[in-house]
This record gives structure tokens, C-alpha cells and sequence, in this order.
């Protein structure tokens, strides 16, 4: 772990979000510290994706305010978001892997983009175009090249929601490693399996609202409100 | 007929002359609109300020302007007692490519603004989640649009030589100075020198055809590629 000042712990104020004249987000308290991952459920539309654009800094909240322990600009540096479907720029694997370490000015980039695709198992592809890679080779290849920048926070929107199984249990054990070399992991999934699998602790948003958030063990084994209860039954909001 | 053929079997020098200025005229022509074309298509695809619509609407109109008036404004332009008179371009091919590059420019960033306008769409999110800025943005998009960028470029191209108004009013169709193929044409049907005016179209044509199957070869190698 860092021995230099972090981005975390951040404070979350009152977070207001509206597009449009629609309320997405209604006000929203918490705190996030370094530490397991934490995984954000909620059924669709409930703004899961629309807060982590928020925290990430892709969207300005329209109420409410994001206390970094860092100033903002410092913390926005030390991110990184893999989104539900991956971009992949149209230039080699490894050129993907390269691109956001050469944006940052990285230190012996390209090997570092090297050991990125070794650990998620693509070094064997580095020179194939990749948008010629498989769904999964494609998620796999865009979480490389957020973990060679070693961001402190990583924010993963339904990383596996367009995979199969395999695909997606390939994914998940990159998720653990990423967590595991330090990274903390903010991350949405409408997939209780994978929350129960990932979290280290759990929030559930509900229409705009947070409901609940509490240590994994917990949540899942006694569920802090009687929506989060409900919503781990299945019966609620889908 | 038989006698186009044998003018291009041949090589006549003329006709050679003739199609050689019109490659370089042209050639150059779309160096230079690309040289303002693409960055100005790619900063209007990641860009928005106020006024920038007017700017979209202003350029697509652009593309439908007619050479001859293009020709007209480059004419009085260079003409000695023109702004840019002192220069002495006028009836030069220099006065040509200018006309050409003044005619295709805002169609090569028209098309350009098009095409980025789709793949900015798709990168801007993961883009910005890395930190690039404008000044980034515009670089890897012209990058990664460069095959369907070079299609732009090649209908740039298409539109420079087969164009006539513009070149004949500023080049003036100065035998083996600034005749060019299309002005050449027009002349030669006109004096009823059909022969040569055959064989100048059959080349026009080939080098369009040409044009054409080299961007559908671009386009497949980038479907291939994956781009």
C-alpha cells in the first residue's frame, strides 16, 4: 500500500443528480474508504451508473458535493473506469494498453503495458487489432489497461453484464487481483452471485435514493432494511 | 476511337504533359484542403461552443459551391489589382491549386467532422476517464478515423480533377502551361479535335475508377483490420 497521501477516504454530501427535469439521484450521504471492494446493487435505472460517472468526475452533480481527501484534480488522476461496454480504440492491443499510460506521461510505459496484458492473460495477443478480440478478450484487455496505471480507485460499471459465464468468471478473478495489489474497487453489478463473490461491502440504491450500506458479511446475512431484504429475495423492483 | 488510342498506345507527349499537371494540380490541391480540412473537422467533432452550429451548416453549404464561383473569388483575389495581385499568380498553376484547395477544403472538413462526429461518440467517455483533453481528443481521432479518413480524402480528390470552372478561370488553359485535363476537354470538343479530347476523357475516367477501387480496397483492409 501508498505511504504517500491518498485519494481516500471521500465524503459524499448530499449528491444531486437531474437530467432533463429527471431526478436520477436524490441526495445521496456516504463515505468510501480504501480498503475491499465495494459493490453497488440496485435494480435498472436505480442511477448506479450515473453515480459512478459522478465520482469518477464524467458528470457533474447538479446538488451536493465530493470531498476527496485530495485536491480534486490529484484525486481524478488516480482513477480509473472500465465501462460496461469497452472502448477499444481502433489500434493494436498492446497500442491500447500504451495510450492512457503515454496520456500520463508513465515511466517506462510500454513495459508496463506489457505486464499488464501478461496478467490478464493477453500477451500472446498484443499486436492483433483489438476490436478483432472476443467480448471477453475486450473487457479483459480494457481492465489491463486501467490496472497499468495502478490507480488507487477503480470504478467498473457492470464490467461483466455483456459476457458469458466464462467470460465472466475470467473476469471476476482479474477483479480479485486488481483489489489484491492494492486498488480499490467501486464497482455496480445487477448480478447478486457476483456482489456476494466481489464485495467486501455492499450498498443498494433504490429510485435515486441510497438505502443501505453495511460490511458484506452483513448485508447479506441481515440485511439492514427491510428493502435490501427483499431486493436479496429477488421480489423487489426488478 | 482508334485514334484516342493510339494518342494514349503512344504516349503523346502533349497528353502526357496534360495529365501530369493535372495530378500534381490536384494532388496538391487536397494536401493542402487536408492540411485545414482535418483538424478543423476533427476540433468541430469534439468541440461545443456557441456558434459552432453555424459553423457545421456554413461548411456543409461550402460543399455544394460551385467551382466557377470558387474560380471567380480566387480570380479576383490574384488579379493584379486583386489583394494578392503583387504575388503574380494568376494564370499559374499555383492559381489552380489554390482554387481547387479553396473548393475542397470544406468538403474534406465537412466529411471529416461527419466521421469523427460517430467515433468521438463512442471514445469521449473513456477519453476523458484518461485525462485527454481537445488537444489530445483530436490527434487519436484523426489516428483511429484514418481509414475512413482516407476515403474523405479520396472523394476530395475525385471532386479536384474532374472539376473545370474553377481551373479554367484562374489558370486560363495555357497551352502546356496550365491545361489541364478537364479544361482540355472542354477545349478540344469545342474545336472538334475529338481524338484528343476521347483520349483525355478515357484517362479521366481510369484515374477516377482507380480512385474508387484503392478506397474500396482502403475500406476492406479496414473492415479486415478491425477499424
Amino acid at each position: 500500500m501508498r505511504q504517500e497521501a491518498t485519494a481516500l477516504p471521500l465524503r459524499v454530501d448530499g449528491l444531486r443528480f437531474a437530467a432533463g427535469g429527471v431526478e436520477i439521484l436524490r441526495g445521496l450521504d456516504f463515505a468510501l474508504v480504501a480498503g475491499a471492494p465495494t459493490v453497488i446493487m440496485g435494480p435498472n435505472g436505480a442511477g448506479k451508473s450515473v453515480l459512478l460517472r459522478l465520482l469518477h468526475g464524467l458528470l457533474e452533480p447538479t446538488g451536493g458535493t465530493l470531498h476527496w481527501s485530495l485536491p480534486r484534480d490529484e484525486a481524478r488522476r488516480r482513477q480509473a473506469m472500465v465501462f460496461q461496454r469497452p472502448v477499444m480504440l481502433r489500434r493494436s492491443v498492446l497500442a491500447n494498453a500504451l495510450y492512457p499510460l503515454r496520456l500520463a506521461g508513465a515511466p517506462r510505459a510500454e513495459q508496463a503495458a506489457r505486464d499488464a496484458l501478461e496478467r490478464v492473460g493477453l500477451a500472446a495477443l498484443a499486436d492483433r487489432p483489438a476490436r478483432k478480440l472476443s467480448g471477453g478478450e475486450q473487457q479483459r484487455l480494457a481492465l489491463a489497461r486501467a490496472w497499468a496505471l495502478r490507480p488507487e480507485i477503480l470504478f467498473l460499471d457492470e464490467p461483466t453484464a455483456a459476457l458469458d459465464p466464462a467470460a465472466t468468471r475470467q473476469v471476476e478473478e482479474i477483479i480479485g487481483a486488481i483489489a489484491a495489489s492494492g486498488t480499490k474497487i467501486v464497482m455496480t453489478t445487477h448480478h447478486l452471485g457476483q456482489a456476494r463473490r466481489i464485495a467486501g461491502e455492499a450498498m443498494l440504491l433504490l429510485d435515486g435514493r441510497l438505502n443501505a450500506q453495511a460490511p458484506a458479511a452483513s448485508f447479506f446475512d441481515a440485511p439492514p432494511t427491510p428493502e435490501a431484504a427483499a431486493f436479496l429475495r429477488g421480489d423487489l423492483l426488478w | 476511337m482508334m485514334l484516342a488510342a493510339g494518342l494514349i498506345a503512344t504516349g503523346d507527349q502533349a497528353l502526357l504533359q496534360i495529365v501530369g499537371l493535372s495530378l500534381r494540380v490536384s494532388l496538391t490541391a487536397v494536401a493542402a484542403a487536408a492540411a485545414v480540412g482535418l483538424p478543423l473537422g476533427a476540433l468541430l467533432a469534439v468541440t461545443r461552443f456557441p456558434g459552432r452550429q453555424g459553423i457545421v451548416v456554413a461548411l456543409n453549404a461550402l460543399m455544394g459551391l460551385p467551382p466557377v464561383v470558387a474560380g471567380l473569388l480566387i480570380y479576383l483575389l490574384l488579379s493584379r489589382s486583386g489583394p494578392l495581385g503583387a504575388m503574380g499568380l494568376l494564370f499559374t498553376p499555383g492559381a489552380m491549386i489554390i482554387a481547387q484547395a479553396v473548393l475542397i477544403a470544406p468538403i474534406i472538413a465537412a466529411l471529416t467532422r461527419q466521421t469523427l462526429e460517430m467515433l468521438w461518440e463512442e471514445y469521449a467517455e473513456q477519453l476523458r476517464s484518461f485525462g485527454a483533453g481537445v488537444g489530445r481528443a483530436v490527434p487519436t481521432l484523426l489516428w483511429d478515423g484514418r481509414f475512413a479518413l482516407l476515403t474523405v480524402l479520396l472523394a476530395g480528390f475525385g471532386r479536384a480533377s474532374a472539376e473545370v470552372g474553377a481551373v479554367m478561370i484562374v489558370g486560363g488553359n495555357i497551352e502546356g502551361f496550365t491545361r489541364v485535363m478537364t479544361t482540355a476537354i472542354a477545349l478540344e470538343t469545342s474545336k472538334g479535335d475529338l481524338p484528343l479530347a476521347l483520349a483525355l476523357g478515357v484517362i479521366l475516367m481510369a484515374i477516377v475508377l482507380a480512385v474508387n477501387a484503392l478506397a474500396q480496397a482502403v475500406r476492406d483492409l479496414a473492415d479486415w483490420r478491425g477499424a
